[in-house]
């Protein structure tokens, strides 16, 4: 992971308030932060990881797991959550076979749960990868979902 | 500077600059807690200490609130213990209901809360906290479902261990308390030391019990069960016995233990002057021979699993003599077998002590020989105390015996380790031994005496200045290692214990939070070692012919054998 080590060289000073942009360029680079880069921004800050991975965990922005090809985010925001949302998580978690924050063993297929997408109108939504569903029904989702299995065949 | 408050329709009188729950406790007046810790900055997470404070509009939290002039307070008004009486419920809520079987059932915060406020039936009822109870350390359990996130054992690891395996995940009805990156514990930095079960309010953190097959092998007629038990033990359980808080019970206790059936009761003290002796050997030896210095003690096993993770680069500093129990495990297993013509196969080796990371140390591949570990079977203090309740051993018509030979003698420096900077000052009284073959003028050191948790203190030996220092909590052990890789520390020897105060404030004794009774505790050592005779480790009788006999010279040939181990690095999520 060359690529770490030149994030951290832009923080030439060690000191903690700069974790959280720290990760977030990991993040951005990676896709998640993995072990491995925890252990190595705990060195360089002189910080347990335990602390940086509960810090972490704190914010829904920051995944432990690689993304799946198929990246699919669930809206959980106030609105979505009133039309039903937790029906359609629910369909999607038992169509892909895994929960939220996992990945397929194929790596094909992840699950993410997120803050409002900003298309309250249209709930529930989903994305995956850049596409947007929205108006979300348990028919529909089977329909989308079935569809990105089909292109895998 | 004095200021008069006004609890419960009563003048009292605060100090300025206490907080309104340092008041009411040294005015005799209890107000719960659930968060809070002695010693500690206040959090007020838990809000059970809030008191109705006329002119405010809410609940105050008195562990984080100054004292005011004219404050008038009520601590049990029927608003406030409705609010006490909701938190409980709620934390009741979603918590297992099995009290009988808990680890900590009589013995529980929460519980006793609850009975304070006479709760009496489920008002709430949330769903419960689903989580895998975590058995893979060798000394602490961890059940995430019974854990109320009052973040103590967070603090205490981190605020005093420096260590921080612990700390809180995710947030909202979705927090809980996590090791790093949500591993067992056994894959974590944990040390094992036992101090984040002494503050948990509930039966979250509890030890690992080995009472059952302590119990199992008890009934063995073909297996010998020899116990041996830590020099902290008998001077730290009198108030638990129900003697004067302090005595040294130590042959009341040999008493208990031969009426539980153990076959052979030693005491480890004779093996702390093993210790003692073959570690101030080797001392002398770097002195000598200016190398590896300072020395790093290697008694405390959280210590060495610490520096094993974290601090590798100082592997050929630390001492490679083995603690006191497992020189006595050895000695168990190699000389008394020999002696007494048992196969070490048949022995059961159980020892007591006042720690959960002992539990850990027993099971290192490294402290084994051909297969046979050393050590069986680790009980500690409260688990030593339970198994006498089993046995319903009435204490007052034991009458008092001595321990078994050939371990039966010991000096009043082996009892000394208990306590923290008690290990250096048997060190030196023997090291002058060791570099002059005299002995040294004056043998009580004062400066090392006392629980403050960092002392350094100079001491002439032979006409050369030597340099201990002792450091208790491992915190402190961070910042002095970082001293001496700055070539900063100039001392010959640094003592360290994991837990604040040494051994008598172990992870495996009694439950107490309470500093006056370490104190009084940390003098019945003291006083001891002022009455005894033979206050010199290498003066031990049977330690100078367990050398004669059996071990040849310190440092020799079968000493590196079987009292020496080797340290290396530990691959853990640091």
């Amino acid at each position: 992971m060359a690529d770490l080590e030149k994030i951290l060289e832009q923080y030439p000073f060690v000191q903690r308030d700069n974790l959280i942009p720290i990760l977030q360029e990991i993040q951005d680079n990676y896709g998640y932060l993995s072990e491995e880069a925890i252990v190595k921004v705990g060195r360089y800050l002189k910080m347990p990881t335990a602390k940086i991975y509960g810090l972490a965990s704190f914010y829904h922005h920051f995944r432990f797991n690689t993304k799946g090809k198929y990246h699919i985010k669930v809206c959980n925001g106030t609105s979505c959550h009133a039309r039903l949302n937790t029906l359609i998580i629910q369909k999607i978690e038992k169509l892909v076979g895994i929960k939220n924050e996992e990945v397929t063993k194929d790596g094909l297929f992840s699950i993410e749960e997120t803050s409002c997408m900003a298309a309250c109108g249209n709930g529930p939504v989903m994305s995956i990868n850049d596409e947007f569903y929205p108006d979300l029904t348990i028919e529909k989702v089977k329909e989308i979902i079935d569809s990105y299995k089909r292109l895998e065949e | 500077m004095l200021i008069d408050i006004q609890v419960n329709n009563k003048k009292i009188q605060a100090k300025k600059g206490e907080t309104i729950l340092e008041t009411l406790s040294r005015n005799g007046i209890k107000v719960p807690t659930l968060c809070r810790m002695e010693n500690f900055t206040p959090t007020g997470a838990c809000r059970m200490c809030v008191v109705e404070v006329e002119g405010k509009s809410g609940l105050i939290p008195s562990c984080s609130y100054p004292v005011e002039e004219s404050l008038k307070i009520k601590t049990h008004s029927p608003r406030v213990l409705k609010a006490r009486k909701m938190l409980v419920e709620l934390l009741l809520s979603n918590h297992p209901d099995d009290c009988l079987y808990c680890a900590s059932n009589g013995n529980c915060e929460l519980q006793d809360m609850a009975v304070e406020l006479n709760i009496r039936e489920r008002r709430i009822s949330g769903e419960k906290t689903k989580a895998n109870i975590d058995q893979s350390s060798p000394g602490i359990v961890r059940d995430p479902a019974k854990c109320i996130l009052c973040g103590r054992c967070v603090r205490v690891c981190e605020e005093i261990l420096g260590v921080s395996t612990f700390d809180f995940y995710k947030r909202g009805n979705k927090t809980a308390i996590t090791t790093s990156m949500n591993k067992d514990l056994n894959f974590s930095n944990c040390i094992h030391c036992g101090q984040c079960l002494l503050v948990c309010p509930t039966g979250s953190l509890h030890e690992k019990t080995s009472i059952d097959i302590v119990n199992q092998m008890l009934s063995h007629d073909d297996t010998k069960v020899v116990v041996q038990y830590s020099p902290t033990i008998a001077a730290s359980i009198a108030e638990e016995l129900g003697y004067r808080s302090n005595k040294d019970v130590n042959q009341v206790l040999n008493a208990i233990l031969r009426k539980i059936g153990f076959d052979k009761v030693f005491d480890s003290s004779f093996a702390a002057d093993v210790a003692l002796y073959e570690q101030s050997a080797e001392l002398a030896d770097r002195i000598k021979h200016e190398e590896n210095l300072p020395m790093l003690s290697s008694c405390c096993p959280g210590w060495i699993k610490h520096m094993e993770q974290s601090h590798p680069d100082m592997i050929d500093f630390v001492s490679t003599t083995k603690s006191p129990q497992q020189i006595m495990g050895t000695l168990i297993k190699s000389y008394l077998t020999e002696k007494e013509e048992f196969a070490p196969e048949n022995i059961f080796s159980v020892s007591v002590m006042p720690c959960t990371a002992k539990k850990f140390e027993a099971q290192r591949e490294e402290m084994t020989h051909k297969g046979v570990s050393d050590i069986d079977a680790v009980i500690t203090t409260r688990e030593l105390l339970n198994l006498i309740k089993l046995y319903g051993i009435d204490i007052h018509s034991v009458a008092e015996e001595l321990t078994d030979a050939p371990f039966n003698t010991r000096s009043s420096a082996a009892k000394l380790v208990s306590v923290t900077g008690g290990l250096s000052e048997g060190i030196v009284r023997t090291l002058s031994y060791h570099l002059t073959g005299k002995e040294l003028g004056n043998l009580k050191i004062t400066k090392l005496r006392g629980l403050k948790d960092r002392k350094e203190v100079y001491v002439k030996v032979g006409g050369q200045e030597i340099g201990i220092a002792v450091v208790s909590g491992l915190k402190n052990a961070n910042k002095l290692i970082e001293e001496i890789r700055d070539g900063k520390s100039k001392v010959h020897f640094i003592e360290v214990m994991a837990c604040p105060g040494g051994c008598i404030n172990g992870g495996g004794q009694p439950f107490c939070n309470d500093e006056k009774v370490l104190r009084n505790k940390s003098k019945t050592i003291y006083d001891l070692d002022q009455k005894e005779a033979i206050k010199v480790a290498h003066k031990n009788s049977g330690l100078v012919n367990l050398y004669k006999d059996f071990i040849g010279d310190p440092l020799g040939e079968k000493a590196t054998k079987l009292l020496h181990t080797k340290y290396s690095k530990r691959d853990v999520l640091l």
